[in-house]
């Protein structure tokens, strides 16, 4: 399995973790290894076969619908890197 | 105009619950920032979601009411995407198996009637709100909490519609399906509805389409109506220059009243969707899906038509008093108190009840004349006459009292005495005997001048019609 | 014996008895932690004040005649991807490093609600990424048997401490075999439940459809106990199960019934360090001895579990982890908050996580990015589906299943840091339980030529934990491996 640096690149992106070129080039090698390991899943054929995609039988599960405290304002921004009013500050978003 | 046009739409509508889709905080608007927030939805570290029975009941009750398909279950998905008023950097939304699909929307343009398809009605979760500041120096965005988490409908039609009527009219009785089942308020003033528009042009005839443009953050009807109409004369005149319509995201500047790409790069929308595990499935079976449908009203489109039906009305009279539940409610109420008057009744509601509700600012539920005051008012109006009764009907408004009392309290009963109409019709005809030559020559407008002068004496409280006859005979058989 | 030597069960007994307070407990535990700890570093944090405090407040309650829980007194070590409201949560990460939840993990209120005492929080690999704990941001913890070697993974922290009696007992967590592989590099027991036994609430989120928290203790009858304690719904749990807890401490020395034991031969083929399978197959005879039947089984698709886990597990962890962005809570980079939101988030994540964490975000978007769904993260949901099934089809022959809980002994630090794929390859056994979501222990059944711990893994039916104890104790009632502690404890 070839993973190119276009692709790393795409995921890091995705992934939103800057890497250095280094890394880029540790990455690559060791993610194509573990994808090379990874392409024994197609030695199985699966066309029939439903995904499992919880790992409980449970269904229909709800809370009702009332109210409950939120959290104090203070203890929320205390958490914070960064807050100013009240609000969460971030750097500039333009959409 | 030598290009076709189709338009689909995605419209967002805040369910309304007391509380949010996964914790308990509230959802009610307008709040000061981050004061309706805790740790789930917050995202913080550890934290798990559990659903609003509600908000998937109200969800479900929306997929019936557009008359979608109900697949044997509903499950959630994780949509990735980075956005700080996305507490967790994925939104929990569904994408494979949504609560509804392939359902539609019955609308009416120029009195012909079109189904818009829908694609798929989901259940997610409402982000957060961002602020940018004003001042252009301020390097800073700052985000706000409260809403996260708030459940919010998402209905997505086909790329259905092929004018900006049958996209006006599709949003009004979509709003108005929305209303009636109850299950969002509508708000568009408070961001509770809220649409995306897709568009996309091409030649009279031709059979592909071109690019399609997407439009998001469309927070009022008016919004899509005004951004629609510029991109088919945007896209129009691009075409006709022979250059290439974008496939591109743009926003709608309301101020400057043009659209504008966005300039947040998109990824190409790889939102790496997958099973939500922190979610379990929820089993829809046919009773649930029954009992749902009972718990849905007549909807607007239905009761238009009836109301024409049984209650000969006009088309539009109907359209206008079925637009709010209530207030059709409210019509049928007087109707089944007056009997009969079905016409009558639907002429008061539509111009002074309207009237009123709109200058008050408040809706038919906090109205303080009720379908029975309404009723009695208008059987009064045969002795107090029409002038009379509009007056009491403010006085109704303002006071709460019901017409017999106000007609009391002020004195306002039709004089239809009539000896004593004789006796001041006696004295009219005494202190106007130019008038009363007039007449008797023939000439017409003097007789209304005498009824003006009767008026006048008796604060108009004189019955017209009796006061007419009166004067007449008085004026050719001459004074007793 | 010393206090700090004893078991939960005993500790507890003796403090409810009034024959020790539990200040004295506690006091006598953090002595020897503080003599202990610079070699071994189990610790990420030590609640000193908190422990001391709550243990005064016991002793109050036991002297004023007062009823009191389960866990009375018992210092206990949690490992530190749990939330404990006011005391530091770091997931053993620099994301994290400053970070103090607002609110306690259900598995923490209960053991609080139990009389329990949080002695501190212990080291992990990264956001419970690794099988050696040499991915913590912070320390590299060692193995009791052998400072030289890794204590396991990622529950490290947990399985050193108390394996060197620096904790009563202990939580861990397990999404590939984080409870079962650390309790057998150090001689523990260790136990992963039925997935939804526990609840998650306030367990960071490694994947959340393997993730399971479970006890690591110094003998069964502790984790029989442990696990009376943290099982139960909980309404923050959608995937909790809503069943009845059973009681797992009673009868636990009875097994009523003749028992089918299912051995798997995928589990004993190639790769198997030869000691370990020869103390497993000593093991198997005390069982025969006992009255159980040996079943040979198949369980075809266990080779695949490998492959498998690497995509499921690092496709929920790259969208768990996608909330450590600098906005909400923890690191921020100063490198570029004022430049742009992208930037500010990159940098954010560059310094905040480590090599292991990073590699399995760039591995999960990768499988879950367009044109590549179908590929992985599909592909292994069905086979994961496969797996569960060849599960489902032993058990209805055999009552559970034994097989060595790891191919090799503990290895040495450093051994595997290079080669992710090799260190992915030491979970091999564990993993196929979490796929399934079935429960399984680890305990101890024997000794390397070199002194390190082997574990044996009993597998058991969905819920069926109470078999699983009752299984373990018989080995334990006939073994004394349990026993025998690390030379260093000794070493005062
Ligand atoms: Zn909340």
């Amino acid at each position: 399995m070839d993973i190119g640096l276009k692709e790393i690149e795409y995921i890091a992106n995705l992934s939103r973790i800057a890497l250095t070129d280094e890394e880029k080039k540790t990455f690559k090698k060791q993610l194509a290894n573990i994808l090379d390991y990874i392409k024994k899943l197609n030695e199985l054929d699966t066309d029939t076969v439903e995904p499992m995609a919880y790992a409980t039988d449970l269904k229909n599960v709800f809370r009702k619908e009332e109210l409950t405290p939120s959290l104090s304002r203070q203890k929320i921004l205390n958490l914070s890197p960064s807050n100013v009013n009240g609000f969460f500050k971030v750097p500039k978003v333009i959409e | 105009m030598k290009y076709e046009v189709v338009m689909g739409l995605e419209t967002h509508a805040e369910l309304n619950t007391v509380s949010k889709l996964f914790c308990g905080c509230s959802t009610k608007f307008g709040s000061e920032p981050n004061t309706q927030a805790c740790p789930i939805c917050l995202g913080l570290p550890g934290v798990l979601p559990v659903m609003n029975e509600r908000a998937f009941e109200h969800s479900l009750k929306a997929a019936i009411a557009l008359n979608c398909e109900i697949g044997r279950f509903a499950s959630f998905d994780r949509k990735n995407y980075y956005y700080p008023d996305l507490p967790k950097n994925y939104q929990i939304s569904q994408s494979y198996f949504n609560i509804g699909n392939n359902g539609y929307v019955d609308i009416v343009v120029k009195g012909k009637k079109k189904r818009i398809d829908i694609h798929n009605v989901h259940l997610e979760e409402e982000a957060g709100k961002l602020i940018h500041p004003e001042k252009s120096d301020d390097d800073y965005s700052l985000v706000d909490f409260n809403r996260a988490g708030v459940p919010l409908l998402e209905i997505v039609t086909e790329p259905d519609m092929r004018s900006i009527e049958e996209v006006e009219s599709y949003m009004q009785i979509l709003r108005n399906i929305l209303l009636y089942i109850g299950v969002s308020d509508c708000k568009m003033q408070e961001g509770s509805l809220r649409f995306e528009a897709s568009i996309s042009l091409c030649e009279k005839g031709a059979k592909v389409y071109g690019n399609r443009v997407e439009i998001k953050n469309l927070n009022s009807m008016k919004a899509v109506l005004k951004v629609l109409a510029y991109e088919i004369s945007r896209q129009g005149d691009l075409l006709d220059k022979g250059k290439e319509v974008l496939m591109e995201t743009r926003l709608w500047d309301e101020v400057n009243a043009v659209s504008r790409r966005m300039r947040t790069k998109e990824e190409a929308h790889d939102y790496r969707y997958f099973p939500e595990p922190d979610l379990v499935p929820v089993w829809i079976d046919q009773k649930w899906i029954d009992e749902t449908k009972k718990t849905i009203p007549e909807l607007p489109v239905n009761k238009r038509q009836r109301f024409v039906k049984e209650y000969l009305i006009s088309d539009y009279d109907a359209g206008v008093l079925t637009e709010d539940i209530f207030l059709a409610d409210y019509f049928e109420a007087c109707v089944k108190l007056a009997r009969n008057s079905s016409k009558e009744l639907s002429n008061w509601i539509i111009n002074d009840v309207l009237r009123e509700l709109n200058e008050r600012k408040i809706n038919i539920q906090e109205f303080t004349v009720t379908p029975k005051m309404l009723v009695e008012l208008i059987k009064e109006k045969s002795t107090v006459g029409n002038a009379i009764a509009k007056e009491v009907f403010i006085e109704m408004v303002n006071t709460g009292k019901n017409a017999q009392s106000i007609i009391n309290e002020k004195n306002l009963a039709q004089l239809s005495d009539v000896d004593e109409l004789n006796t001041i019709t006696a004295n009219v005809i005494e202190k106007n005997p130019k008038a009363v030559e007039d007449y008797k020559r023939g000439k017409k407008n003097a007789l209304a001048f005498l009824i003006g002068q009767t008026m006048k004496m008796t604060k108009g409280k004189a019955n017209p019609k009796i006061l007419t006859e009166i004067l007449k005979e008085k004026i050719t058989t001459g004074p007793k | 014996m010393l206090l700090h030597e004893l078991t939960a069960s005993k500790v507890r007994e003796r403090i409810t008895k009034r024959e020790v307070t539990a200040q004295e407990v506690v006091e006598e535990l953090l002595e020897w932690i503080n003599l202990k700890e610079p070699l071994i570093k189990t610790y990420l944090c030590l609640d000193e004040d908190g422990a001391l405090s709550k243990a005064k407040e016991i002793d109050e309650k036991l002297s004023n005649g007062n009823k009191v829980g389960l866990l009375a007194g018992v210092p206990i070590a949690i490992k530190d991807n749990m939330c404990t409201a006011g005391v530091k949560t770091t997931c053993a990460s620099k994301i994290l490093e400053n970070f103090i939840p607002p609110y306690d993990a259900f598995v923490v209120k209960r053991i609080k609600d139990e009389d329990a005492i949080i002695i501190g929080k212990t080291n992990l690999d990264e956001f419970a990424m690794g099988s050696s704990t040499e991915n913590s941001a912070f320390q590299i913890t060692r193995n009791p048997w052998d400072i030289d070697c890794i204590p396991g993974g990622s529950s490290g922290g947990s399985a050193a401490a108390v394996s060197a009696d620096m904790a009563f007992m202990a939580l861990g967590s397990d999404t590939g075999g984080s409870v079962r592989q650390p309790a057998s590099f150090c001689g523990d027991v260790g136990l992963k439940p039925t997935y939804g036994r526990v609840s998650r609430y306030g367990l960071i989120a490694f994947a959340s459809s393997l993730d399971q928290i479970g006890p690591i203790t110094k003998d069964v009858l502790d984790t029989a106990l442990l696990l009376q304690v943290i099982s139960g719904h909980d309404n923050f749990d959608s995937t909790c199960a809503a069943l009845d807890v059973p009681n797992y401490i009673s009868d636990i020395d009875r097994l009523d019934d003749v028992l089918k034991i299912g051995v798997p031969r995928e589990f004993f083929g190639e790769g198997l360090n030869t000691e370990i399978k020869s103390a497993l197959m000593d093991a198997l005879k005390i069982y025969e001895a006992n009255g159980a039947k040996l079943v040979d089984l198949s369980l075809p698709h266990c080779e695949y579990a490998v492959a498998t886990y690497y995509i499921i597990a690092t496709a929920e962890a790259s969208s768990n982890l996608a909330r450590y962005d600098g906005v909400r809570y923890g690191h921020r980079s100063r490198l570029s908050s004022d430049s742009n939101i992208v930037d500010m988030y990159s940098q954010t994540r560059a310094e905040g996580f480590g090599n292991e964490v990073k590699r399995r975000i760039l591995l999960g978007n990768y499988a879950l990015s367009t044109g590549y769904y179908e590929a992985y993260y599909l592909k292994a949901s069905k086979v994961r589906n496969l797996i569960k099934n060849d599960f489902e089809d032993a058990f209805k022959k055999v009552d559970c299943i034994i097989c060595p809980t790891c191919p090799t002994p503990a290895f040495k630090i450093g051994e595997r840091v290079t080669e992710p794929l090799e260190m992915y390859l030491s979970d091999i056994y564990t993993i196929p339980a979490n796929l399934a979501g079935i429960p399984g222990i680890s305990i101890p059944c024997g000794f390397t030529s070199a002194g390190l711990p082997i574990g044996m893994q009993i597998l058991g039916k969905y819920f069926d934990e109470r078999k699983l104890l009752k299984m373990a104790k018989l080995f334990e009632n006939e073994t004394d491996f349990h026993l025998k502690r690390p030379k260093l404890n000794q070493q005062v």
